[in-house]
Formats: structure tokens, sequence, C-alpha cells
């Protein structure tokens, strides 16, 4: 790694943290993470780009790529405003730098559906910032006034025939220059590339089998290495034996960690069977009395109360008192495991000056820092290099950076470099789920058939609880992630309670693509089905008539009406809906099925999005169908639970997700409507399940408020 | 024992029963074939024996003396992609693309024995290649597009 920077240069992009967006000059000669080699004196205009001497661009994105096409629509955001000629930009995942630190979080960090919003105007002025320093080399070379010339695919053109400095043959000389103070943005009627459907510029290394993920990283002497974890959260090591283990050919170390115990090989075949030979006794506790049905109670009881008061509008109790049969509705959401195809991995080369860490992670700075404190060294001294992502959904977002955390303490224990890989059984039963959630909820309507009171209760383990995200959750008793989506009722209604009310387990906890909305959507879009069925209306129709004061919503659901071909279901076939926002956009949904018996057939999603505005419509299409497909998938199958203190499920075989014949037809549109940028990552996700759920309402009469449906309630 | 991978015969120093997925990724150090679920249950590491699609992470190599393995990195001749792998370009199939090796390898099989598949001998076919990312939509339309492109 030879890294000159030039840091006496001011960083003229200023970001809310301080770290944000600095541009810092120099040449940055680095080798790259699994054998791309950079291209020897390549030019670093700033932390964000390159130009060759050839004009080939490469654009260091410092978000990372999990499937979201963030390594194509970033290079688009500075492209568009560098007038870059398209066909010669390239990409690759940004490793650990401060200057990549989430414009909103500080810290290096990619979530939230947030990538793109979130540095939407910091990478066009990256873009901008480029082009003006280009164009001040070309009129220091042609002593021209930079008014006198323009940019474009590309180069600089000057006023007179002929005169055309390619960007790379400019690029040595703009590095050599002080970034302007202050740049100009292009009008959003300029953009040529911005708001047009490109191609992934990670495509062909994806379909080649040359993309590099985490688990595909090759080093020098790299051992391989599995971690025996306990067979329930909350039991730890007794004692162990390691006689059999280290009998198994290619065996090379056993070792324990603080989260269990590693067995070390010289290739991953062997540190597999290594942890299957183990023998271990463990501290139990009192681990082994938790279950699925133990926790319900639990939760029951917590329901009974009245938890802390998220949001309280009129005299709901009073409200709930008057009216005459209220939809009582008791929801359960199970745990759910992320299941990337990817499994947890992390590479780590500890040494005596420093430690090298090759991640497919969400959390760069975490990770970092967790590496520094596992390794006892101080987080300069910490190179994080960024995978590519076999999927993430939250995962890999980890504040407690387990895998990282743990591919760290082997490396420093076998003084070797160490690839960790869990096996999919260490996945599933291995934690940090979505939480299982159950919900209490009361909703009367008046005469009219409209609601007059809503009082709902959600009880789960709170996610930020013990992070740095917790804020004064402890003080105020909410977790904010938890009643999201709910908090924020949108349909006109005067009494309106929400409270929360938090459980404890020692089942570690995470965010699941679309985090709270994934039951919240599915509760409130339940609700007002049902009081849509009671009022014996059109659902979309009745959902219109109580969004007065969401004019997008409304637009919406009309465009959603149209594109679906609403009400025109064929012959035997059933249509459901279901709307949300979240991440700053609205989706809406339409699921059409056939149900017979317990016989149930996906035949099409029909999806809107309204992300205000788009970069690349394709990847906002893309998204909002996997998100969906993702949503259904949970509604169909998924769950983790828990029998005398262990995970039941361990492979895919009884942790089922969406196979190929499952999944329906899908058609997202797209709605730019113009508002604040939102994210797309999530948003598709909320609506999905409840559209299904409400389609199978109205072909049955039967409303599912428990999760995975079960079909086979339905003939009983 | 002696490994006929892409045409060419890697010796491999390796017990009998190590799967040939590990043979692949941390013997040979082709690591195109990915790694899921180690059970068979998921598709992300399949390749071609002999033509079949065939799931490598429950397959122990001593029962490959003399087939003909392919990998994905031995799907395009040079630098002209097979036409499933353009179809999926084409259609921007990939998002996180884990498991798109072994889609393309599951795929690519289907179109050697069956040119032009149903919808249902597609579902058939597909049904144990598992897409966290459920790109499951645009895979059929790409697979309809490389059987099309295949017939013309």
């Amino acid at each position: 790694m030879n890294d000159i920077v030039n840091l006496t240069r001011r960083s003229f992009l200023k970001g809310s943290a301080g770290l944000a967006g600095a541009l810092v000059l120099g040449f940055h000669l680095s080798e790259r993470a699994w054998g791309q080699d950079e291209i020897p004196g390549k030019v670093e205009l700033n932390a964000f780009l390159t130009i060759a001497a050839d004009g080939a661009i490469t654009v260091y994105v410092k978000h990372s790529e999990m499937g979201q096409g963030i390594l194509t629509s970033i290079p688009m955001l500075i492209a568009e405003e560098m007038d870059a000629d398209w066909s010669k930009v390239s990409a690759l995942p940004g490793d650990a730098r401060a200057e990549f630190a989430h414009t909103e979080w500080g810290i290096q960090a990619t979530g939230g559906s947030s990538s793109t919003r979130s540095s939407y105007e910091q990478m066009r002025k990256v873009g901008a910032t480029a082009k003006a320093m280009l164009l001040q080399a070309a009129a220091a070379r042609s002593k021209l006034g930079v008014d006198q010339l323009r940019s474009e695919n590309g180069a600089v053109i000057g006023p007179e025939a002929g005169q055309r400095w390619s960007y790379g043959e400019l690029a040595a000389d703009a590095a050599k220059l002080a970034p302007p103070e202050a740049v100009a943005l292009k009008e959003r009627k300029a953009f040529k590339l911005i708001g047009t459907a490109q191609h992934r510029l990670d495509g062909r290394e994806k379909v080649t089998g040359t993309a590099g993920f985490g688990v595909d990283v090759k080093l020098p002497g790299l051992l391989s290495a599995r971690v025996l974890h306990a067979p329930m959260f909350g039991a730890s090591v007794k004692k162990f034996d390691a006689k059999r283990a280290m009998a198994i050919k290619g065996v090379r170390h056993v070792v324990q960690i603080p989260s269990g115990i590693a067995v070390v090989g010289d290739h991953w075949w062997a540190a597999k069977q290594g942890v299957d030979a183990l023998d271990v006794e463990w501290e139990l506790g009192a681990a082994a009395e938790f279950s699925s049905e133990s926790q319900r109670k639990e939760m029951d009881a917590l329901l009974a109360g009245d938890g802390a008061s998220a949001k309280a509008v009129g005299d709901t109790v009073a409200a709930l008192k008057a009216a005459k049969h209220p939809i009582e509705a008791e929801f359960d959401f199970p745990y759910l495991s992320h299941a990337p195809l990817e499994p947890m991995n992390a590479t780590a080369d500890v040494r005596e000056d420093g430690v090298t860490v090759w991640a497919p992670t969400q959390f760069q700075t975490f990770d970092q820092m967790a590496a520094a404190k596992v390794a006892g060294v101080t987080q300069d001294k910490v190179v994080l290099h960024t995978t590519l992502l076999g999927g993430g959904f939250g995962r890999r977002a980890n504040p407690a950076s387990d895998f990282v955390s743990e591919a760290v303490a082997i490396s420093k224990a076998v003084k070797a470099p160490v690839k960790l890989i869990w096996s999919r059984e260490d996945d599933i039963k291995g934690g940090y789920y979505r939480p299982r959630t159950r919900v209490s909820a009361s909703l009367a309507l008046d005469g009219d058939g409209k609601p007059s009171a809503l009082r709902v209760k959600v009880a789960s383990q709170s996610i930020m609880a013990g992070t740095p995200f917790a804020g004064d959750l402890e003080k105020t008793g909410i977790d904010p992630t938890q009643v999201e989506g709910l908090d924020n009722w949108p349909y006109a209604t005067p009494n309106l309670a929400v409270s929360y009310h938090r459980v404890k387990a020692a089942v570690p906890v995470l965010w699941w693509r679309s985090v709270g909305h994934t039951f919240s959507a599915y509760v409130k879009e339940m609700l007002i089905d049902e009081a849509a069925t009671r009022a014996k209306a059109d659902p979309i129709d009745y959902r219109i008539g109580l969004l007065g004061e969401h004019p997008r919503q409304v637009a919406l659901l009309k465009k959603l009406k149209e594109a679906s071909g609403w009400g025109k279901a064929g012959a035997g076939r059933h249509q459901g809906v279901a709307i949300h926002e979240s991440f700053g956009t609205l989706v809406g949904e339409v699921v059409e099925i056939t149900l017979k018996g317990k016989q149930l057939t996906l035949h099409k999603l029909t999806a809107v999005v309204d992300c205000g505005s788009v970069v690349n419509p394709d990847t906002v299409k893309a998204q909002i169908m996997g998100g969906s497909l993702m949503g259904l998938s949970a509604a169909l199958g998924e769950a983790v639970t828990f029998k005398d203190g262990k995970v039941v499920q361990g492979n895919f075989d009884t942790y089922p997700i969406l196979r190929f014949s499952q999944a329906p037809a899908v058609e997202v549109h797209i709605l730019e409507s113009g508002a604040a940028m939102g994210g797309v990552g999530e948003p598709g996700t909320p609506p999905a399940a409840p559209a299904l759920a409400n389609a199978i309402a109205k072909a049955s009469g039967k409303r599912l408020y428990t999760l995975p449906l079960d079909l086979a309630s339905l003939e009983s | 024992m002696k490994l006929d991978i892409n045409g060419q015969t890697h010796e491999v120093d390796a017990a009998d029963d190590m799967p040939l997925l590990w043979a692949l990724r941390d013997v040979l150090g082709l690591t195109g074939t990915k790694f899921g679920c180690g059970g068979g249950h998921c598709g992300v590491c399949t390749v071609h024996i002999d033509g079949v699609a065939t799931r490598s992470c429950v397959l122990p190599i001593v029962a490959l003396a003399g087939k003909k393995i392919t990998t994905i990195e031995g799907l395009a001749r040079g630098k002209t992609l097979h036409v499933v792998q353009q179809a999926w370009l084409d259609l921007d199939v990939v998002q996180c693309g884990y498991c798109q090796s072994g889609q393309i390898m599951t795929a690519s099989a289907l179109l050697a024995s069956n040119p032009k598949p149903s919808d249902a001998q597609i579902d058939t076919a597909m049904e144990g290649n598992l897409c966290r990312c459920a790109t499951y939509p645009r895979i059929r339309a790409a697979i309809h597009a490389a059987a099309d492109k295949l017939g013309s």
C-alpha cells in the first residue's frame, strides 16, 4: 500500500459531520482487494475518482454495493456533472475512508435506503468540481479563458476547430490545481444521464463469475475458518476438547474466541469438518427455558399494560368504550433471518504493524473501530477494504460488528491471515433477526363507516437499545423503529393512540429490509381494508376518502387503480391492495391471486412508486420488484422460532425463502411527483404482504393476522 | 486426483470426500462458483457435469474421475459471452449477483437440452436456484430472450 495524500489542500465540500465530503488530492496508488490491480500512475483527482491517461474514469463508490445498484447510480451523478464519456466510466467499492462518511450520519455506512438521496448533491459537486479543474487545466494549457471553453463527452472544447483536449490528457495538470471554492450544478432540464435507464456497471463481472465478494478474497498464506457458536443465545463455553477436530486433515488450529470456538484450516472444508468434530460442554444458564410459546405469554402480559405512548390524539379510550363492535385484531410477526445468499464472512490479517480487513459490510466505520479494539491497536492502524456484498438487507450493518470482530480475533490468535465463513446454519441460527413482534389493535368506525378511534399496541425487542443510535430511548421507553409507519397513521381518525411495549430477550435483533415497516404496513393496511369491507366500500376508494391531507397518496392510488386493472381481475381471480410510505417514498401495490382451498397462486403484482425524483429508472424498478417479492417471501413462509432455547430452523429446507415458481409477474410504474428524493431499496417491501393478505381476505372472507400466512387455516 | 475442468486437466491434492465446490474454490482458486448452503438447497454452487446442471457443494470429487466439469469461468468463449450471459446483461438481471453464477449455469444447461422451454419448464428447471434479491421475473425474461436468440 503506497498512499501519498496531499492533505494541505483545503477541502471544499463541507459536510455536516466535518468528515463528509472532503476531497483529498494527491496520488493514491493502492493494492486492490481481491487482486484488482490499479493502473500505476493513474491520477486521483480526489478521493472519489481517478482519471487515467486514456481517459478512463474510475469512481470509488463510498456506499456498499449489495445489489441495489449504487455502483452505477453514484458514477451517474458524478459523470453527469463532469460531462464525462459514460462509456469510459467504471466503478469500484470504496474502502473505509474518512472522506466517505455518510453525509447525514458522519460514519461510513449504507442503509436506510439513503445512499443515493444522501449523496445526490455531494456526488454531483464532486463531478462539477472535477469538471471545473479540468476546464482550468485546459485554460492554462491553451492560454484561453475558462469562459471560452466548454466541456462535452469527456473532453474540453475550445472556440476554434480542432481545439479539443481529452480529460485523460488534462488529468495530471488538473490534479495539481486547487479546487474551486464553489461550483454551479446543472439544472434538472440539462441532465443527459440522470433520469435515464443505464445498464449496471457491475453486470459483466457478475455474469462471468469474476466479481469479488467477501468469500472470494485471495491472499498468500490465507487460512480458512469457521466458528462454533453456542447453541442458545446467552449460553457460553464451559470446556471443550479439540482432539478430534485437530485430527482432521487440513485443520491447523483450534482457538477459543469471545463468541465461540474457531477451527482454522488450509481450506474451509477442513474448518467445517473440524467444527463438526468439536467436543464442547456448554454453560446454558436459563437459556434453555426460552421458547416462542414462553415469549408469546410474556409479550401478551406486556400488551395488557399501558406501554409507552408514542402517539396520542383525542381520547381514544373513551371513543373505543363508546364504540359498537370495533375491529379487534391480534397480530403476530415472527423473528426473520435476512438470509443473504453469501453467508456472513470477513477476512482479517492482524500483524505487528497493523490490521487489514476485507469485508462485505454496510458499516465500514463501526467495523474498523471494532477491528481496532479486538486487535488492540488504534483505528488508524486498521485498513478496511470493502468487497461486493452478496446481499445485505440490513444484516451487514451491525453496530456489534460480529463477523468482523470474529475474523480479527481469530487472525490475532493464529498470527496469520484468516478468512472466516459461516455455514448457512451458523447464519440462520446466528441471530440479529427482525424482532418478533406482537401487535394488539382496536379500530372503531362511526355511523358512516369511517374510523373514529384507533388504538395500536406494539410489543417487540428494541433494535436501537444498546447501540450508538439509542438516543433517549432508555428515558422515553420508545424505539422509533418499532412504531414507524403507525405513529404517522395517515387515514383521517379523530382519536388515535399508539404505544410501545418493550420486550427483553437474549435474542440479538437488527434491521431487516424496511425495519419496523415490515410489520407496521401489515397492521395499518389490514385494518383499513377490514374497515372498507365493513363499510361496504371499494378498498381503494375508501382509502382515498380518508387521505384528504395526503394528496401524494391519493394521486398514487389513482394511478395504481388504473395501472393494475383494479376491479378487472380475470375469472376466479382476486385482487388486494396496500399502500405505505417509508424512507421518504410511497409505494402502492396490487396483488392478484387465485385461491382454491389452501392452494394459492400469485399471478401478478403491480406496483406504483413515487420516490420524488429518479436517477436510474431501471434500478428503481429492480429494487421495487425485489423489495416487494422479499415481502411476499416473508409472508409466505419465513419464520425463526425457538424450542427449548434453540433456534428450530437451520437451512433453506426449514427456512424457506421465495422460490422461482412462487414469484408472480411484476410490473413497476414510476410516478415522478417531484417531491424530495426518497429511497428505493426498502419501500417496495412493506405493502407486499398486506396486499397479498387483503387479496386472500377478498377470496376467502378470512383475515390472517399472523405471519407467515397459515393457508391451511383457510380450509377449516 | 485429476479433474477435467473447463477443458483443462487439473491435479487436485485433496481428500476424496472433499466436495467439488471446495476443490474449485479453495484448492484451485476458481471462486466464480459460490457457497450458499452446503446442502444442495440453494443452487448457487451449480456447475455442469457432462453438461448436466449439478450442485457442487454435495458432490465429492472422488465421483468425478473422467467427467467433464464446466464452471461459470468456462462458459464464455474468450471475450464472447454465452448467449445466456449476454441476455442477463441485456436485461440487467443481476442485483447483488451472488447467486447468478448458479442461475446462469442452470439456465444454460436447460437451454442446451431444451432450446425453447415453456414457462412451466422454466419453473421446473429453475426451482432449485434461490435468489434472495428475487430477480426471478427478469431471469425468466432473460431465458426467453436467450431462447429467442438461439432460435433465430
